[in-house]
This record gives structure tokens, sequence and C-alpha cells, in this order.
């Protein structure tokens, strides 16, 4: 498990590199954020959550049953959108209402 | 390597759960105070600084968020209830001082935390939804950036993001501040403080973990609380009590997810592979939902599961949302493979980690949260003697450590005048740190991450790791300890290429001060009062005559001596150090 980040989209704002817990994603020379300790990775995703351009995409390593999916947020109309892209193209997203508590 | 002093009067280092709200509840008694005292007593007001290693916006054990509140005294319940329920879980083991004072305040922390901006779900009266006796249901995605938010609002405070504290200033067992180095500014630090809170997190990565490969850090705890906290408190002769009571979640197996919203949010069982429900037979307490599954496997009745299937359409939909807020590897992994609904949960315990918000590992506070260091306040994971804190008792000791730490900068400031630390001090620390990004490079040699496996190795297969379904015996804590201390004699020979290493360098030193602490701790309980959470091979049964004690240590010349201490009496709400 950890996270990957588009270099083509990355625009080197550093937000993610600022909020990740364990100081794991750092800024190259080229002014884009990269994972620098990929297998330090907690999963909490902190870092997609504040990424303005959705460049970083979380996904799980087949040792704990990850199947290729990749994962991230958007905020569309005041919802957080988590859209999880499969490796067929297939596309599934769930909204959550940040207002909204949980039932359970 | 730049170098900065830094005088304030309060020095949190922390600034998780408790360690943000020790700095609201301290800024606003301090504003309190000099309404009263007016300009002339209290003129420049209290200086507080939070020195947190990564960033508060998103630190600690909430990164991720959290879906409940799991402590509040709910309609009809009183704290005393929470209490009797928290010391019947730790087999008697618990502090009912600070059990009270923390039960106490979690309504009135759950309400400020309504205030800051969290939702909570209520019924169509406006009164909060409990789920089961002493939880609440909340949206906490968002839970430590509503805290960071509050923080970043007061004049008062100072955040030091990236900074890695990594040693206190003690003289004459009185904290006059602390030693830290930036990771990402090549900084070192060294801040006077007239009082410190300590309010870093537990332990993690003691023991080998569930999945050690690449998915080595999707564990229950933050894999970034290395026990700084304790480690220093242990080096500096804090007291320090109940390290052998370890805590070993219950999670959802691969992904470690937290069980508790499928157990008490949709009510599914622990079932075995034969389909028996196995959790009456063993008992409800923490350790005992662990021990139960250990055996189910050990006797062949293995996996165990929570038993999902068959729940709605409605109630699977709410659960990947609920988990999508607090662990979304959980719903990730449904997505993939399959749905609750359709199959089963499968359940595992954790490696062993030691955090004094579960369980009553930590610093041996009074109940001001003062420990037997002067000037020196725990709050949180840290501090000892109060199980089941979560969220609301983390909040609570954070505001009861920073009232006391406050009273205490206020009469000290009358009394006595502040020492400085010693420049011979600063100049020890940054030649250690130098040597470590100075010397040899890269030969080939040992590694902060290599000798981080061999420890965990070593605590799996001698202290009771999962390996041997969390079961010890005094000679294996033995072969532990002397291989704990023989990679301990590896770490001056570490080289760091930057200040983000150098911290895995600390921290791996860290680990290994808190490993020799369990150890000392597990050897010295000879009995086995919670299954799993110490299971002593040479003392499988109970010991209510000898050790329904704490059991305390301290470093004496180089060596954790262990003690024991009576319990405090029932009811008992205060507790004070005997100096």
């Amino acid at each position: 498990m950890s996270i990957s980040i588009d270099q083509s989209k990355c625009i080197g704002c550093g937000k993610c590199h600022d909020v990740c817990p364990g100081t794991l994603i750092k800024i190259s020379e080229n002014k884009k954020a990269f994972i620098k300790y990929p297998k330090d990775c907690w999963g909490c995703t902190s870092c997609i959550k504040e990424c303005p351009v959705h460049a970083i995409r979380f996904f799980l390593g087949e040792d704990i049953g990850g199947k290729g999916s990749k994962v991230h947020t958007e905020k569309v109309n005041g919802l957080v959108r988590w859209i999880v892209e499969f490796p067929d193209g297939r596309v599934k997203s769930i909204d959550i209402d940040p207002k909204e508590s949980n039932k359970y | 390597m730049k170098q900065e002093k830094i005088k304030t009067d309060l020095l949190i280092i922390g600034g998780g759960t408790a360690g943000c709200y020790a700095a609201i509840t301290a800024a606003k008694a301090d504003a309190a105070s000099n309404a009263v005292n007016n300009a002339a007593n209290n003129a420049a007001g209290l200086k507080i600084l939070i020195v947190e290693k990564a960033n508060i916006k998103r630190s600690g054990c909430l990164a991720a968020g959290v879906n409940a509140l799991n402590a509040y005294i709910t309609e009809g319940r009183t704290p005393k209830d929470y209490v009797e329920y928290a010391k019947k879980d730790a087999d008697g083991i618990v502090r009912e001082d600070l059990l009270y004072s923390i039960s106490e305040k979690f309504n009135e922390v759950t309400a400020h935390l309504e205030k800051l901006g969290l939702v909570i779900l209520k019924d169509k009266d406006g009164k909060y939804v409990t789920r089961g006796n002493r939880n609440i249901k909340i949206n906490g995605e968002n839970i430590k950036p509503i805290l960071a938010d509050a923080v970043k609002k007061l004049d008062d405070v100072t955040v030091l993001n990236h900074v890695n504290i990594f040693d206190y200033s003690v003289h004459d067992n009185k904290i006059d501040g602390a030693f830290g180095f930036g990771i990402e500014n090549d900084t070192f630090y060294a801040i006077e403080a007239k009082a410190v809170i300590i309010a870093t997190g537990g332990a993690a990565g003691l023991y080998k973990p569930n999945n050690p490969g690449f998915s080595r850090h999707k564990m229950w705890y933050p894999p970034f609380n290395t026990g700084a906290g304790y480690a220093m408190g242990i080096r500096h002769g804090a007291e320090m009590t109940t390290f052998e009571m370890r805590f070993i979640a219950l999670r959802c197996k691969d992904t470690i997810a937290p069980t508790g919203t499928l157990a008490q949010g949709v009510g599914a069982k622990q079932v075995n592979a034969l389909g028996e429900v196995y959790e009456t037979k063993y008992g409800l307490s923490t350790s005992e939902r662990v021990y139960g599954t250990v055996t189910e496997n050990l006797e062949g009745r293995g996996p165990c599961y929570l038993r999902t299937e068959g729940i709605s359409a409605e109630q699977e939909e709410s659960l990947l949302k609920a988990y999508l807020n607090m662990a979304p590897s959980q719903t990730i992994r449904w997505i993939e493979n399959g749905t609750p609904s359709k199959a089963n949960v499968e359940i595992e315990g954790t490696e062993p980690y030691i955090v004094g918000g579960h369980t009553a590992s930590g610093y041996w506070v009074d109940t001001k949260r003062a420990t037997t260091i002067e000037g020196l306040f725990a709050a949180g994971d840290v501090a000892g003697g109060a199980p089941q804190k979560y969220v609301t008792g983390a909040l609570a000791e954070g505001e009861i450590a920073a009232k006391s730490a406050v009273e205490y900068i206020g009469a000290a400031g009358l009394t006595t005048s502040r020492t400085s630390i010693p420049e011979a001090e600063v100049e020890n620390h940054i030649a250690e740190i130098k040597k470590f990004l100075d010397s040899r490079g890269d030969d080939g040699g040992d590694t902060a991450e290599r000798l981080e496996e061999e420890m965990q190795a070593a605590m799996d297969a001698y202290a009771g790791g999962i390996q041997t379904s969390y079961r010890y015996s005094e000679n294996q804590l033995a072969v532990a300890l002397e291989k704990i201390e023989g990679i301990e004699a590896r770490i001056n020979s570490l080289h760091a290429n930057d200040f983000q290493e150098l911290m895995y360098i600390y921290e791996l030193k860290e680990r290994l001060t808190v490993c020799k602490s369990v150890i000392a701790h597990l050897a010295a309980r000879h009995e086995t009062r919670w299954h799993s959470f110490a299971e002593n091979l040479d003392y499988p049964e109970k010991d209510n005559e000898n050790f329904r004690k704490y059991v305390n240590s301290r470093l004496v010349n180089g060596e954790i001596q262990t003690f024991t201490r009576e319990l405090t009496a029932e009811g008992q709400k205060n507790y004070e150090h005997q100096h």
C-alpha cells in the first residue's frame, strides 16, 4: 500500500509534502512532488485530499489484497467524491457529505 | 547545520490530539488570568510553543479520521460507570483518580469539538445518537484539521512543524527545555521553557508488523509514533508504569482497519471457520477478544471472522462510507475483493504496541498529570494509568496538563529564576548529530532500517510477538534483551545522508529504549492477568495476592529497575507524588 504521484500533473505546490504525517513526500529539483519512502506510507490519504490538481493516487499492494485499482478524492458541489479507477478502465465513485455523520 | 535558540514559557512536544488541545486550553487559561491579574502582573502573556515532527494539520492518530467518539457519558450513565468499565477491562490495574478526571470532562470536550466544527449525529430531538453505552457517532474525517485550525487562530501559540525533539534538558530532576532538529531545514534547536508538556504518541514498530513487506506500515497505530516521549523520560529517570500491558488490536485482516464499527455498528459477531460464535466463550474484554481469536486459530478452528454476511444494502453502503472516513484501505479492499454483505470479514490480532490511550502504559503521573520530573507534564498516549482514553480522553488530559502547567509557571515565576541550558550540552548534541551526518558515508554496513528490522524480529520471536501468539517466557525475554542491547551497541556506526535519515536513527534509539522497558516489565509481572497482552508462560495464572499492583520502573545507573506499587484506593480521586 502506498501512493503514486503523476509527475505530468504535479504543479509542485508542496501541499502534499507539508501535510504527510511521515514527511515521506519530497519535492525534486525540477519542482515535482515524489514519494521518497513508498514503503513507509501509512495509507492515511491526507496528501490526496490536499492535492489541488488530483495528481496523487492511493493503491493497496498485492500483499494486502490489492488488485491494481487507483483511488483519489475530488470535491464536487460540497461533497467529497472518492473515485476508484479499476485496471480495466471501469470507475466507481462514492460521494460523502462532510456535514453528514457516519451511521455506524 | 544551522542553529537556533528559542525561549518560550510553555513547550508542548507533539501536536496531536492531546498537544493541540493543551495549547488551546493554555492560551485560554492565560487569557483568563490576564484579565484578572491586569497588565502589571502578566504583561507579556504566556508564550506557548508546539513542536511537531510532522505537521499538526494531519499528524498523530487522527490523520485519516475517526468515525466515533468512543468515550462519552451517554444519557443515564455517569463518569463512575466509565471508570468501572475501564477498570474491569484492565482487570483492576488502573488509576481511578486519572480515569475520574477524564471521564468528568468527556462531554465538555465533546461540546467544544462540536463548537469548533465537528459533525456529530443527532436524532430529531437534537440529542446525540449513541452507539452502545459509551460511544457517539460523528463524521470525524476532518477532526484533526478542525483542531489544527483552532490552534492556528491563537495569537499566543507558535507552531514549529517538521521539527523532531529527541532529548529533554533536565537538571536536578527539573526540566528546563528540550533539543531537536528540523527535518526539512537542517537546523538544530535548543528550546528553553519554564514548563513542558509531553504529548507525543505511544510506540509502534517495536514488533514485527502484520504485513512486513511492501505494506509494512499498514498498521493500526501511526508508524510515525516511535515512543519518543517514553524514551526521553526513561533516559532522564522518570518513573514509568505498566509497560507490560501491551495493546494488541483486533483488526480486519490485511488492511488492519477497525473492527468496532462492524461489531457495534452492524452487530457482527466473532465467528470461527465452523461458523460458531466464539466471543462469549473467552469473555468480552479487549484482551479477551484478541485471546479468543488467537486460541481458536491455535486449536485449528481458524480463520476467524466478523459475521457480516447478509447485512442489508443500506448497511453496506453506510459501512463503505464510514471506512472511507477513517480507514480508506478497507473500503478499497471491499470494492476490489467483494463487499461485506457477501463475505465475512477476516480478523486478526496486530503486533503489540505500547500506548497509554488504550492500555495503562506510560509516565507515572499525579492527578494533575505532573510526571516525576519537575516541570514536565504528560497528556494522551504517553501518560500512564488511564486506559480507554480514546480521543476525548486525550483532549481531557491535554486540558488538565495545560492547566497544571500554567499554574506551575505562575507559581514558579514568582519564586524562582529560570535556569538556562548549558552551552556544553548544546555542543554535545551537535557533535553527536554531526557524527551521524559526517561519518563514513554509505559503505554497505548497518542502516537504521536494517537494525529496525532486526529489533522487530527479536521482539517478535522472544518478547511475545505475533510469531509466538503473544506468549513469552523468562528465558526468551533474556534472549530478547541480549539482542536489543546488541543492536543498541551498533547505533553509533550508523550514517545519515540527510535530516530525515537522522530522524530515523533517533527513532530507532527511542524504540530500543522502549523495548528494554517493555522486556523489563514483562519479566517483572509474575502472572498472566491479561491474556495475549501479557501472556507469561512461566506464570500462566493470575496472582491477585502479589500482582494486583502496578509494576513501575525507573532507570538507575543505566539499568531499568522495576518495583511494584499498591493500587490507589477504590474511588480515590486525587493522587500526589511523594517526594
